[in-house]
C-alpha cells in the first residue's frame, strides 16, 4: 500500500518533469533557433513558397525534379513505398520509371540515369538529388527556359553540395528557387 | 561514394570514446561516489524524494525491487492507454487527430511502457501533441526502468552475500535526473537548431514553388527525437520516423542521433567494469558484442552499397540500393544506421528497412534475434547476462567442474530460469509467425480481426511477405519496434498479438536475470582458487559467442530460409 503512493506521487512528479519542465525548456530555447523553432522556410516576395529541408513535387519541364514519393510530397504524412527489393510489380514500376525519364531527357543513355530518379525515398519528402541526378536535367531545363546550358551547369555547380564528410547532395528547392532568379 | 564509408568510423568510434567515460559516471552515480554534478543534482533528486515519500536508503531485496518495478510500470501503462483512447477531445490537439481505438491504444500504450515503440499509427495524422507528450514520458521511465533493473544486477553481482540489493525508486530517480534528462536536453538543443521543430502549432499550408497545395505538419519534435535515441525507444514523431527530413534534417544530425542511441549500450557494459571494478570482464564482453556487430554490419553495408541486382539488369546508374533511403545519408549509412537500430533495441529508422536488399534484412532479423549484442537501454546487459550463466553452466559440464560465476555456485534453479528466457524469445517469435503465416497461407477470411483475407496485410508477395511477418514479431519481441513497415499492422489481429508478445517478451527477461542475480547474491561466496573457471578471459568470450550463435542459429535458421534466405537464392 505504501508502495501505491509512493508510485503514484512519483509518476505526478516525473510527468511534470518530462511533460512540463523538459519540453518548455526546449520549447523556450528553440525560440532563438532558425524561425524559432517551427521550421525553416524559403520565401519569395514575402511569401512563403516552402519548408527548406521538405522536398517539394517538381515535374514541370522549366524545373529540375525531385525524386519519386511514395506521398507524392504531401507534408501532412509521410511514407516510403516499401517495396521488397525482388516484388515484380515494384520492378516494372521502376522500369516504367527509367523509360519516362529517357522520353523527358531523349540525349541520355540508359547508363546514365541515376538511380536516386527512379526510386522512391523512405520519408516520400527527400528535399535532395545527387549530384549526378542534377546534371543531367541541365539540358532539358536549359532548353525549356531558352537558357544558356554553360550558364545553367554553373549554377548547378555552385549548388552541389560537397562536404568533407558524408553525401554530396542538391537541394532541388534551393536550386529552382536560384534557376527562377537566372536571367 | 568513399566520403560516405569514412563517415562511419568517426560515428561508431566516438561512440565508444564517448561511452568509457560516461560509463564510468554511472558506475559512479550508482556506487554512491562523489561526482561533479552533485551540486546541481542533489538537491533537486532530494526534493523528487521529499515530495513522493521515497527513503532512498531503504534496501529492498530482488522481490520487492521487482515488484515496486512491475507495480510502476502497470500504473504507467494505464494512465497512457486512457490518454490515447480520449486524446482527441483533450487539450493540445491542433491538427484535430482522432481518438486511438482501443486495440490501437493497447498496442501503444504497451509498446512504449516496454521500450519497444512499436507504431502501427503515424505520428502526423494519430497522435495529439498531448499524446506525443505522453509517448514522450514513457520514453523517459521505461528507458529509466532498463537501467535501474541492470543496476540491480549489478549490485548482486558486486556483493559477497547479500540480499540487500538498493532502492529501485532511488535508482529510478537517479536515471532519469543525471543520466537521461541532461543529455536528452543538449541533444534536443543541437536538433533545434540545426532544423528540427520544437513549436506547439499544428500543421502549415502552403501553396509550392510550382503551385501545390500541400500541408507541413510540424510539432514539439526535438525534444521527443532526442529521448527516443537515447532511451533506445525509437519511436518516431512522424510516420517515417528518422528518414523524415524535419527528424533528422542533415548527415551531422543522423551521426548525433546514432551517438546518441549508442552511449547508453555501450556505456552501461563500461559502467559493469567499473561498478564491479572487474574492466576486463567488462572488455571481455564488449569485444564479444563488437564482433558480432561487426559480423552483422559488414555484410549489410557491403549489400546496401552493391544495390538491387534486379535494377541493376534494367542497365542504370545505380549508386547503392536507393529504394526507401535518403539522400543526404546515402547507402552505406543508412546500412550501418539499420544494423545498429536493430542490435540495440531503438527501431528508429533513417531508410525502409522493408525496401533493403533481402541480406540486409537477413541480417537485421538476425540481429533481433540475437538482441544482447550491446542491446537496449539497461536490458542489453541483461539479455547478455542469461547468456553468460548458461556458457559458465555448459563449460563447467565440459571441463567437469562445478560452474561458478564471480565466486557463485550456479545451481539447477538458475540454469533453469536461464534455459527458460532463452528459449522464451524464439518461441514467441515463431509461434506469432506461424500463426500469421498460417492465415495468409490459407487467405482466411479474418472476421473481426482483420477486414477481407490474411493476405491483405502484405505488402509485398512471396517470401518477402513472409518475411514482414517475421520481422513484426521478431521486432516485437527484441522489443526494438522497427518493421517492414509495408505490413497492415494497425488492426485487431496485429495490434493485439504483438502488443501479448511485447508485453511478455519485456518484463519476463527482466524478471529472469533479476531473479537469478538475486538467488546468486544469497547464495555463499567462494573465494577464487586454481581450480576457479575465468571469465574474464578471451576463451570464455568465445565460449559465450559460441552459446549465442548455437541457440540463435538453431532456433532461427528455418525461419530465415523461408523468408530472406529464399529471397536472396531467388
Amino acid at each position: 500500500m505504501k508502495n501505491l503512493f509512493i508510485q503514484f506521487r512519483l509518476t505526478i512528479i516525473l510527468l511534470v518533469l518530462f511533460c512540463g519542465i523538459y519540453p518548455l525548456a526546449v520549447y523556450a530555447i528553440a525560440q532563438f533557433a532558425p524561425n524559432h523553432g517551427k521550421g525553416e522556410t524559403v520565401s519569395v516576395d514575402g511569401k512563403v513558397v516552402g519548408y527548406r529541408r521538405i522536398g517539394q513535387r517538381f515535374n514541370a519541364f522549366n524545373y529540375f525534379w525531385g525524386r519519386p514519393s511514395a506521398v507524392d510530397y504531401n507534408a501532412a504524412g509521410s511514407a516510403g513505398s516499401n517495396k521488397g527489393p525482388s516484388n515484380v510489380e515494384y520492378l516494372q514500376q521502376v522500369q516504367k520509371r527509367i523509360d519516362t525519364f529517357l522520353i523527358a531527357h531523349p540525349y541520355l543513355k540508359k547508363s546514365q540515369v541515376p538511380s536516386d530518379m527512379v526510386t522512391a525515398s523512405g520519408s516520400g519528402l527527400d528535399p535532395d538529388i545527387s549530384a549526378e541526378a542534377a546534371l543531367v536535367q541541365v539540358k532539358r531545363v536549359a532548353g525549356a527556359r531558352k537558357l544558356d546550358e554553360s550558364k545553367v551547369r554553373q549554377l548547378v555547380e555552385s549548388k552541389i553540395y560537397r562536404p568533407v564528410i558524408g553525401t554530396v547532395t542538391v537541394n532541388v528547392l534551393e536550386l529552382n528557387l536560384a534557376l527562377d532568379e537566372l536571367k | 561514394m568513399n566520403t560516405e564509408i569514412t563517415g562511419i568510423i568517426p560515428v561508431f568510434g566516438l561512440s565508444i570514446l564517448a561511452a568509457i567515460p560516461f560509463g564510468r559516471f554511472i558506475a559512479r552515480t550508482f556506487l554512491g561516489m562523489k561526482t561533479f554534478l552533485d551540486p546541481v543534482f542533489k538537491p533537486i533528486e532530494n526534493l523528487i524524494f521529499k515530495i513522493s515519500g521515497i527513503d532512498p536508503d531503504c534496501e529492498m531485496n530482488w522481490k520487492q525491487y521487482l515488484k515496486a518495478m512491475l507495480g510502476v510500470n502497470l500504473l504507467w501503462f494505464v494512465l497512457c492507454f486512457f490518454v490515447l483512447l480520449t486524446q482527441g477531445s483533450l487539450p493540445l490537439n491542433p491538427d484535430a487527430n482522432p481518438s486511438m481505438t482501443p486495440d490501437l491504444a493497447f498496442n501503444t500504450a504497451i509498446s512504449f511502457v516496454v521500450n519497444c515503440d512499436l507504431q502501427h499509427y503515424s505520428g502526423e495524422s494519430g497522435l495529439s501533441y498531448l499524446g506525443q507528450l505522453m509517448l514522450m514520458f514513457l520514453q523517459f521511465v521505461s528507458a529509466a526502468t532498463g537501467i535501474a533493473s541492470a543496476i540491480m544486477v549489478f549490485r548482486a553481482m558486486k556483493d559477497k552475500t547479500t540480499d540487500k540489493l538498493g532502492n529501485f525508486f532511488s535508482n529510478l530517480v537517479k536515471s532519469c535526473t543525471r543520466i537521461l534528462l541532461p543529455v536528452s536536453l543538449i541533444v534536443a538543443l543541437v536538433l533545434a537548431f540545426q532544423g528540427t521543430p520544437m513549436t506547439f502549432e499544428g500543421k502549415d499550408k502552403i501553396i509550392t514553388l510550382q503551385g501545390d497545395e500541400v500541408e507541413v505538419s510540424r510539432g514539439p519534435a526535438a525534444a521527443f527525437v532526442a529521448i527516443k535515441h537515447l532511451g533506445t525507444n525509437g519511436g518516431g514523431f512522424f510516420g517515417a520516423n528518422s528518414a523524415h527530413p524535419l527528424e533528422n534534417p542533415n548527415y551531422f544530425t543522423n551521426a548525433v542521433e546514432l551517438w546518441t542511441q549508442l552511449l547508453i549500450p555501450f556505456a552501461m557494459i563500461f559502467a559493469l567494469g567499473f561498478y564491479l571494478n572487474r574492466k576486463k570482464l567488462a572488455y571481455v564482453i564488449f569485444g564479444v558484442m563488437t564482433v558480432g556487430f561487426l559480423l552483422l554490419v559488414i555484410p549489410t553495408v557491403v549489400s546496401e552499397m552493391g544495390g538491387n541486382p534486379a535494377i541493376e539488369k534494367m542497365g542504370i546508374a545505380q549508386a547503392g540500393a536507393m529504394e526507401g533511403k535518403e539522400v543526404r545519408f546515402g547507402a552505406p549509412m543508412t546500412a550501418f544506421w539499420s544494423i545498429a537500430t536493430t542490435v540495440i533495441s531503438t527501431g528508429s529508422v533513417n531508410g525502409m528497412h522493408d525496401s533493403t536488399m533481402a541480406m540486409s534484412g537477413n541480417m537485421q532479423l538476425l540481429a533481433m534475434m540475437v538482441n544482447c549484442f550491446y542491446g537496449g537501454c539497461g536490458v542489453g546487459f541483461l539479455n547478455f547476462y542469461i547468456f553468460i550463466i548458461l556458457a559458465v553452466f555448459i563449460s563447467g559440464l565440459m571441463v567437469g567442474r562445478t560452474p561458478e560465476f564471480l565466486g557463485k555456485k550456479i545451481e539447477a534453479r538458475e540454469v533453469k530460469i536461464a534455459a527458460f528466457i532463452a528459449i522464451l524469445h524464439p518461441l514467441l517469435i515463431l509461434s506469432g509467425t506461424a500463426l500469421a503465416a498460417y492465415c495468409a497461407a490459407g487467405d482466411y477470411e479474418m472476421g473481426w480481426w482483420f477486414s477481407g483475407k490474411a493476405t491483405g496485410w502484405l505488402n509485398n508477395p512471396g517470401s518477402h511477405g513472409f518475411s514482414e511477418m517475421l520481422y513484426e514479431y521478431t521486432s516485437s519481441a527484441a522489443n526494438n519496434g522497427s518493421g517492414f513497415e509495408g505490413l497492415g499492422d494497425n488492426n485487431p489481429f496485429w495490434n493485439i498479438t504483438t502488443g501479448v508478445v511485447l508485453l511478455l517478451a519485456r518484463f519476463i527477461p527482466i524478471i529472469g536475470p533479476m531473479a537469478i542475480a538475486g538467488l546468486l547474491a544469497s547464495k555463499k561466496f567462494i573465494p577464487e582458487s586454481a581450480g576457479t573457471l575465468k571469465t574474464d578471459t578471451t576463451i570464455f568470450g568465445v565460449m559465450t559467442f559460441a552459446v549465442i550463435a548455437i541457440i540463435a542459429a538453431l532456433s532461427f535458421f528455418p525461419a530465415l530460409a523461408l523468408g530472406p534466405l529464399a529471397e536472396y537464392f531467388g
